[in-house]
């Protein structure tokens, strides 16, 4: 390591007492145009004094291992943001900047009323648009405008009173003047609330000291005003708005935010299949039957909303809701056709908007635009292109950004062209030089572009801008276009307070406003087939790490004659199991078989595979993320990690090692399920999974292994290992395992919680337990069925069979298969009773 | 003239359907050379709920919900409508294309900038230089707009090949234009493109026609089906006039307007989205019967 990395950063200035600014002078030199923490002199901004000083006294060690504490967290989070360009449909961690932006009070104040104004506006605007448009009447704005702009739905007659935009998020940049503007308004979807409070969560753990120094507004008010503004939406007014979030599910690149959010706020999250409109009002599928729906946080883009009113190529949507919310029978937040207004076209226009709706002047001006589908505009633009930067006029397709001095003669050429021949698709706006800010990367402070977005949540006279915000900086210093899905780097933004901070909510109970609310009862019904599916493949994936680790142990050692003995016998009885391939125990060699063995345990392309059931294990709990904890979180993350094999050829106390943490991993998350589960539904579900899939393996073990025992009883150590009874087992008897006791361990006993009897009363318990409609057919039935499988299980009489016997092997057999049928008749009636409608489940 | 109208659509479902939502536009729209002062819908099964509305285009719109098992659905819709001959001006009267053009990007609400509400693309038709090419040669400067339409709707109708085989409802108009093959539907869209690739608005018109038999032969019961064609905005003076590149003419009494719309989706006759159906069994039969007057 250079010896550099241990010094604080001011003593890499040549005079260890000179002025702070002396230590900047590095990155000073970098910057150009307006800096965040640096003025023109390279002095320290007076809001920067305080946070300046700390970080000259860091080392670069100091500024990586914070780093390194904020990636932790991250992951141990879960934080992710989806990358649709990413064939392999991963996930990408979030990425944190050490160093937040600063925003002085007095700028605060004029930026929060800058914000409030323009929400206002905006929700002003839409109601227009979509009503009397009298903008257009009065000249105010192009007819053109609107009509090319496919934001702007046909939606017909909305009900008046109709709330457009109660959550609108504003895209701010800093030009060379030093003043905020208006990059973009975010207001169909307006994604980074939840990433903005996780930055918070975070940066104010790792930089707890300055965070508390500083006097940073706390967040925690404005979430509180958020989740009041939502309720007091609700059309009923009722005191108990029954609120929903809307996401398009896991695949979605904001879905952590979602489920996040959803968690944070106390509302369910559910994917339309969870919703359907009943005499045009919606109500959400749960396990106890239809619940009215009075607002939804839409996460989905309006035209996948509803198939039935829009041309929509995927299977999302929520056929009727457009119809339920032209009638007020539901609010949507935002409402459809709120994305009109995501146009750069509109910012031309904004300023005289503004006096004639508003009677003020615009406070917070946007970029400097013009729209070329204006003659005169057109014509100043093709006059000069060289000083705009061009871009499409509407969101949606094709956005790119274009500085046409930049292009090759024939680019710049073939871009006018299409200007002129469509000239209402394109805008031109001034070429500002971003702000930059100071942040850690590549083992320095480096300036880098920043834009900044802060959030608006308003409704009947509540109207709240969030103190800070999610500011992104670019990837690479050369970079003028910034967005997450290019790999731009998020900041938290702290709002330095004038005065004391209002800390009340936190100091009260900190964990009580960063912790998630109580969600409501009802459970829906996807979220529950989720979970049922989440403790099938929790099981299924211990189940088969328990058979590996038996014949990899009989590997290792002396190689006696037993074990010899008993490794080929095992060949033969795992041969007979669905859990393994068929194939895999028939391979002659050793190698070949170890060769197979380690695919087992790497190859996630291998269908029952450790990596392949791990992806489906976190597929189903991402599905149900808003209903696991933190802490189960971070154990599905660390399994993942734990199951990774060193490379090269395969050593066996290496695979070993694997097994053991993954069993340990997995029985971590047995104790939290029995632990830290709120005993509802929910988790009823994921105990009925993993109560069936054990049930269905042991039945599987002892048919096979019976069938062999009767002329080898050396299978029955790796039978019991397997079953981790093997303590159990010799505790009770003292002696070498013999059959019938065996048998009685691993089927009758009801004090084993790996006996079959152990599970199967459990899942009697369960299904008596499950949410019932008495009027149905099916009322009672799933408990039925497990009482059936119960008393055919006892009929099960151990001391009428003789063990040397063949048609021993075989009546057992029989009993298994037919036990096993049963309890996939419990199954399918689950499925078919609680989330037929379901229909992307994977296996 | 008068016709009484039959438009009977009925699915068949491969497994019965628990919950299903649609949408109707079948009722003709009131206009000045149209009207219509009888219409019912009629659904079997009986829907759980029906209500009506007008769309952002001014269409008639009704929506219905079923719930409850049912495996069959029948929508039956009867019309009485009264059509007036249209004259439409002479084509050489009309104004250069040009200034439709520039006046459509105007400011306040006038007849010409409210047609700016068809002059850009819509969800399924997205104006391109291949569409602007083709029609090129129909719209020299200076033109009178409604010389270069029906210049257009003559070159369509001469360079198509009407083949029920080679679309269907869902395939892209890009697709029909290259193989120069379509139906109603895919004329009537390529000929939007091509007018609004030329900054022109252009709607799309969906209605009922009357065909005449062959000499010597009856009348065939319900082997009409429902027709599309376009209408163009042709200024302020002379406003929307239709012209049907699929018959090559400008339709006057014989055509029945239902609906229009910027696309095929803004006008779909019957629409809906079930929940289990599996796959479904669609048909159609419309019959257009020219009566008396009395």
């Amino acid at each position: 390591m250079q010896s550099s990395t241990l010094l604080p950063i001011s003593n890499l200035a040549s005079h260890p007492h000179a002025p702070v600014s002396a230590c900047f002078a590095d990155y000073h030199s970098r910057t150009s145009g307006f800096d965040e923490m640096l003025d023109a002199q390279g002095s320290l901004r007076p809001h920067w004094m305080d946070l300046g000083a700390r970080l000259s006294q860091w080392t670069a060690a100091d500024f990586e291992g914070r780093k390194q504490s904020m990636q932790r967290l991250l992951r141990d989070h879960g934080v992710t943001y989806n990358m649709f360009d990413d064939a392999a449909g991963t996930s990408r961690p979030w990425s944190l900047d050490v160093i937040p932006l600063l925003i002085p009070a007095a700028e605060w104040s004029f930026v929060s009323q800058g914000v409030a104004q323009r929400s206002r506006l905006l929700n002003l605007i839409l109601e227009d648009f979509y009503g009397p448009q009298n903008l257009l009447a009065c000249g105010l704005l192009p007819p053109a405008l609107l009509f090319a702009n496919p934001g702007f739905l046909r939606l017909g007659n909305v009900v008046p009173g109709t709330v457009f935009a109660p959550m609108i998020g504003f895209d701010l940049i800093r030009g060379a003047d030093g003043a905020w503007r208006v990059l973009a308004d975010r207001t169909q979807v307006p994604a980074g609330i939840g990433y903005s409070l996780e930055n918070r969560i975070i940066s104010s753990d790792v930089l707890s000291g300055e965070f508390a120094g500083l006097g940073v507004q706390r967040l925690a008010g404005f979430f509180e005003m958020e989740r009041e503004a939502i309720r007091a939406l609700s059309p009923l007014k009722r005191q108990t708005a029954s609120v929903v979030m809307l996401t398009p599910g896991p695949m979605d690149p904001t879905y952590f935010e979602h489920a996040f959010k959803a968690r944070y706020l106390g509302f369910p999250l559910v994917e339309s299949a969870d919703l359907t409109v009943r005499d045009r009002q919606v109500f959400l599928k749960t396990l106890e039957g239809l619940r009215r729906v009075d607002v939804i946080l839409r996460r989905m883009e309006d035209v996948r909303c509803d198939q039935l009113e829009q041309r929509n190529r995927s299977n999302l949507g929520v056929p009727g809701l457009t119809e339920a919310w032209r009638e007020g029978n539901v609010v949507l937040v935002n409402g459809m056709g709120s994305g009109v207004l995501e146009s750069q076209a509109l910012h031309a226009f904004m300023p005289r908007i503004c006096e004639h709706l508003l009677g003020e002047p615009l406070l917070l001006q946007g970029v400097p635009t013009l729209w070329c589908g204006q003659v005169h505009d057109l014509a100043r633009v093709l006059d000069a292109p060289d000083q705009w930067v061009l871009k499409r006029a509407f969101p949606g397709g094709n956005r790119r950004t274009l500085f046409t001095g930049s292009l090759d003669a024939a680019a710049r050429a073939a871009l006018l062209d299409e200007v002129r021949s469509e000239p209402h698709q394109w805008v031109a706006q001034e070429i500002l030089t971003l702000s930059t800010a100071p942040t850690w990367v590549n083992g320095k402070m480096e300036p880098r572009s920043i834009v900044w977005r802060t959030f608006s949540a308003q409704s009947d006279g509540v109207q709240s801008v969030m103190p800070g915000g999610l500011s992104r900086v670019s990837h690479n210093a050369q970079e003028q276009v910034i967005a997450m899905q290019t790999g731009a780097i998020s900041k938290d933004t702290w709002v330095l307070a004038d005065g004391p901070v209002d800390t009340f909510s936190l100091l009260q109970d900190r964990g009580a406003v960063l912790r998630p609310a109580r969600p409501p009862g009802g459970v829906p019904s996807r979220a529950a087939d989720h979970l049922y599916w989440l403790g099938r493949y929790a099981e299924r994936l211990e189940q088969t790490a328990r058979v590996l680790r038996m014949i990899f142990r009989r590997f290792i050692g002396e190689g006696s004659e037993l074990q010899t003995r008993e490794l080929a016998l095992c060949r033969d009885w795992i041969s007979g199991l669905t859990l393994l391939p068929a194939e895999l125990m028939k391979l002659e060699t050793t190698e070949t078989l170890l060769a197979d063995l380690r695919e087992l345990l790497s190859n996630p392309k291998r269908e029952g595979s450790i990596p392949g059931l791990i992806n489906l294990l976190r597929f189903n709990a991402a599905a149900a993320r808003d209903r696991l904890s933190d802490d189960t979180w971070r154990l599905f993350n660390r399994l993942e990690r734990d199951s990774n094999l060193p490379p090269g050829p395969l050593v066996i106390t290496n695979a070993l090692g694997v097994l053991d943490t993954l069993i340990l991993d997995l029985a971590a998350f047995s104790g939290m399920q029995l632990e830290n589960t709120t005993r509802g539904h929910g988790w009823r579900f994921l105990e009925i999974g993993r109560r069936m899939e054990r049930s269905l393996a042991m039945l599987e073990y002892v048919k096979e292994a019976a069938r062999i025992a009767v002329h080898d009883e050396a299978i029955l150590m790796p039978l019991l290992e397997v079953a981790d009874s093997t303590m159990t087992y010799r505790r009770l008897h003292f002696s070498r395992p013999s059959l019938l006791p065996v048998l009685d361990l691993l089927m009758l006993n009801e004090t084993n919680p790996r006996s079959l009897n152990f599970q199967l009363l459990s899942l009697a318990r369960h299904t008596s337990q499950l949410p019932q409609d008495a009027s149905s057919t099916h009322a009672g039935m799933g408990k039925n069925l497990a009482d059936l499988l119960l008393s055919k299980l006892s009929s099960l009489n151990l001391s009428s069979f003789s063990i040397t016997e063949e048609h021993t092997g075989e009546t057992i057999g029989r009993l298994c298969t037919d036990l096993s049928d049963d309890i996939e008749t419990l199954s399918n009636h689950i499925t078919e009773h609680y989330f037929s409608h379901a229909a992307r489940r994977p296996a | 003239m008068h016709y009484k109208i039959l438009h009977r659509t009925s699915y068949h479902y491969e497994f019965p359907v628990t919950v299903g939502h649609y949408t109707a536009r079948l009722e003709p729209r009131n206009l000045p050379v149209q009207a219509c002062p009888w219409h019912r819908l009629v659904m079997r099964p009986e829907p759980w709920v029906r209500s009506f509305r007008t769309d952002a285009f001014g269409n008639h719109v009704e929506y219905f919900e079923f719930e409850g098992a049912h495996q069959e659905l029948e929508v039956i819709s009867r019309s009485l409508v009264k059509v007036s001959a249209s004259c439409p001006p002479f084509p050489s009267a009309t104004p250069a294309w040009e200034t439709i053009r520039e006046e459509v990007l105007g400011t306040g609400i006038s007849p010409v900038t409210a047609a700016g509400a068809y002059a850009f693309g819509s969800p399924l038709i997205v104006p391109s230089a291949i569409f602007r090419d083709y029609a090129a040669s129909s719209f020299p400067a200076g033109r009178p707009v409604l010389e270069g339409v029906c210049d257009l709707n003559q070159r369509l109708h001469q360079d198509f090949i009407f083949d029920p085989t080679a679309t269907d409802a869902a395939t892209p108009i890009i697709e029909a234009f290259e193989k120069r093959r379509g139906v109603c539907q895919d004329l009537a869209q390529i000929m939007i493109a091509c007018l609004r690739s030329h900054g022109l608005p252009a709607r799309y018109v969906s209605g009922y026609l009357e065909t005449l038999p062959p000499p010597g032969q009856a009348r065939l019961v319900g082997a009409d089906a429902s027709h599309v064609w376009v209408s163009v905005f042709c200024g302020g003076n002379h406003g929307w006039i239709d012209a049907d590149p699929t018959n090559n003419l400008l339709p006057s009494e014989r055509h029945v307007t239902i609906a229009w719309g910027r696309d095929f989706s803004d006008v779909v006759p019957l629409r809906g989205i079930t929940l289990g159906a599996g796959k479904q069994r669609l048909t159609v039969a419309v019959d257009v019967e020219p009566v008396n007057e009395e």
